[in-house]
């Protein structure tokens, strides 16, 4: 993690940010309720050593895991800030939820973009965070998302997106919902120049995210187990009142019934992105 | 004009309406007392009309926009246009009878036509599984679009869903990779897309359908990320607060607007297309006529450009570079 620190300085000096873990701390696998000492876990990428339950990761740890260790990593559109336009109060306001969610870091949102190299390929990724606000699609997202889309473009690399996501951001009603058609029409553009779009959906990947930009790449990928769909479980229980079938929705039931090309455990991710990526762009045409 | 279901807060409404057609009924010879009393009442009703479609709240304009009486689809279709040749299935799996894809002629032009049909007795709305549409649907659409590309036709979307189908089947089909290449393809399509909110404008499953170039809503339609009884659910853990929902999630064609996410409001009769079939489709025909000269005389290339530009300026952020 040290590299994430020294390009992007005062990220982890001001606060301890999430990406960075004390020493000494001991938690419970969420699946196999193991104890496992935490620098232990993330040395193994967050995946627990004992039943292989591949965590949810935020933003920061993805990047760090992702990227070579190199000084070339750069975060972009972290300027691209949040507000509530729409005055939007449930009891609590969307202004306060964005605060909370930022825990004093405002560059943080549902989505951080940067440049990079995955074993000396570059290429921009896109990486969602479900710890801020489930990783909704609001305005920011959308901008920050097309953004990364048009670095791509112009830095002419491929575009790789990480999702994690509930959903279009209810606080922003119709404005966050439209981010769905803002998105895939970049993706429009940045496949006339034929770069490669590569989807990594985890855990969990749902809603107007699934339902626009994850499903539609080049090449679709799954970590294991993740939770993709279009209708969360529990709604698509109260429609159809039936028991939904076993592994509905997870990674492997998508795998078989053709919606992702393949599931690839975190560990070998970077390997995999790295020669997907140089095969697909071995040989560019006129 | 025949009875139709009143909403909850038109009862007066229906007191006024059972009064008129109760004199009528006991008037057989039209005496002219009779007469002056029905036009005094049908005065009175529609001056109420009037006052409470001024004053609806956005539940109640939700309400409206799902009405059963309300024209659908295949209304518009078979009003405004001649020679409709519907085309059916997605030559994949099946055909999803929530949408309706086919060619036709408005105003003497060849257009491509989709919308969104909820049927409207039982039968009707299983058959088209109330307006809720399954990636077969969506499939269709793309196949609909991508042939009006092919040969220059106009698309015309008439909007009227409560959402994509949330059910097991659909998952299993992909769903969200339907819906999503609905949208990607739409952004690229080399032709004109006019899309007319005509009554629900429900979430994704909409928005697959929207992705134009001039987007309209009549007035008393809605467009929602999510619907009020969803929003409510998730927001409150209490499906039964819609109404407020309704005011916080910003699905009316006035607040729309307001945000710049429409083109146009399109003016509905008082007190709802659902009673006056026929002025809000004449209502309607005006702006597809109006936005079809206007798209019609662009070239292709720059109609894309304004698409592109369009969609990629929807939102609302501020920049700053503190952390």
């Amino acid at each position: 993690m040290n590299w994430l620190s020294s390009i992007l300085p005062g990220i982890k000096k001001k606060k301890p940010d999430r990406g960075s873990v004390p020493e000494g701390v001991w938690e419970q696998c969420k699946q196999c309720a193991t104890t496992v000492y935490t620098p232990e876990k993330e040395k193994n990428l967050w995946i627990c050593p004992h039943c292989n339950y591949h965590e949810r990761i935020n933003a920061p740890r993805r990047a760090a895991i992702l990227f070579d260790e190199t000084p070339t990593v750069q975060e972009f559109a972290s300027e691209v800030r949040s507000y509530d336009f729409l005055k939007f109060n449930d009891g609590k306001t969307y202004q306060e939820r964005l605060e909370k969610s930022q825990a004093g870091d405002s560059r943080r949102e549902a989505i951080r973009t940067y440049y990079g190299t995955v074993n000396e390929v570059p290429l921009v990724a896109a990486i969602f965070d479900f710890t801020f606000m489930g990783g909704s699609m609001g305005s920011v997202v959308g901008e920050r998302f097309v953004r990364g889309v048009e670095e791509a473009i112009t830095r002419n690399v491929p575009f790789v997106s990480f999702t994690a996501s509930g959903g279009a951001r209810m606080q922003e009603g119709v404005t966050a919902l439209f981010q769905m058609a803002k998105t895939t029409a970049a993706l429009s553009r940045l496949a006339e120049k034929k770069l490669p779009y590569i989807s990594i959906l985890t855990d969990p990947t749902t809603g107007g995210v699934a339902a626009s930009f994850a499903m539609i790449a080049d090449v679709v990928i799954a970590e294991p187990k993740a939770l993709i769909g279009f209708a969360g479980p529990r709604v698509i229980q109260e429609t159809v009142r039936e028991q939904l079938p076993e592994g509905f929705q997870r990674s492997e039931f998508l795998l078989k019934h053709g919606a992702v090309d393949m599931i690839w455990e975190r560990r070998e991710l970077r390997n995999k992105l790295s020669e997907l990526l140089t095969l697909l762009t071995a040989n560019p045409g006129q | 004009m025949s009875a139709i279901s009143l909403l909850d807060f038109e009862s007066d409404i229906g007191k006024m309406e059972a009064a008129i057609e109760l004199l009528r009924e006991s008037d057989n010879d039209n005496t002219s007392d009779t007469l002056k009393q029905i036009n005094a009442l049908e005065k009175d009703k529609v001056s109420k009309l009037k006052h409470l479609y001024k004053n609806l709240s956005d539940w109640q304009v939700c309400q409206v926009a799902r009405h059963a009486a309300r024209p659908q689809a295949l209304d518009y279709i078979n009003a405004l246009t001649e020679d409709f040749m519907e085309l059916r299935g997605d030559r994949l799996y099946a055909d999803d009878r929530a949408i309706i894809c086919g060619i036709a002629r408005f105003n003497d032009t060849p257009v491509m036509l989709i919308g969104n049909q909820k049927g409207t007795d039982t039968d009707g709305r299983v058959e088209h599984n109330f307006g809720m549409s399954g990636p077969e649907g969506y499939r269709k659409v793309l196949r609909a679009m991508e042939m009006a590309e092919k040969f220059n036709l106009p698309i015309i979307s008439l909007v009227d869903t409560p959402g994509a189908y949330p059910g097991i089947g659909a998952e299993e089909r992909g769903q969200s990779g339907a819906i999503g290449t609905c949208l990607l393809r739409s952004a690229s399509l080399r032709t004109p897309f006019i899309v007319v909110v005509i009554g629900e404008g429900g979430s994704g499953g909409a928005l697959a359908m929207s992705v134009g170039d001039h987007i309209a809503i009549m007035q008393y339609s809605v467009y929602s990320v999510i619907s009020p009884e969803g929003g409510a659910s998730i927001l409150w853990k209490d499906g039964s607060r819609m109404e407020e929902a309704a005011t916080l999630l910003g699905i009316t064609s006035i607040k729309l607007k307001k945000l710049g996410l429409i083109d146009e409001i399109i003016p509905e009769p008082i007190g709802g297309a659902h009673r006056y079939h026929k002025e809000a489709i004449d209502s309607v025909k005006t702006s597809i006529t109006t936005a079809m000269q206007r798209l019609l005389r662009l070239d292709t290339n720059v109609l894309l450009d304004k698409r592109q530009t369009r969609w990629r300026t929807f939102g609302q952020w501020k920049e700053s570079s503190n952390v």
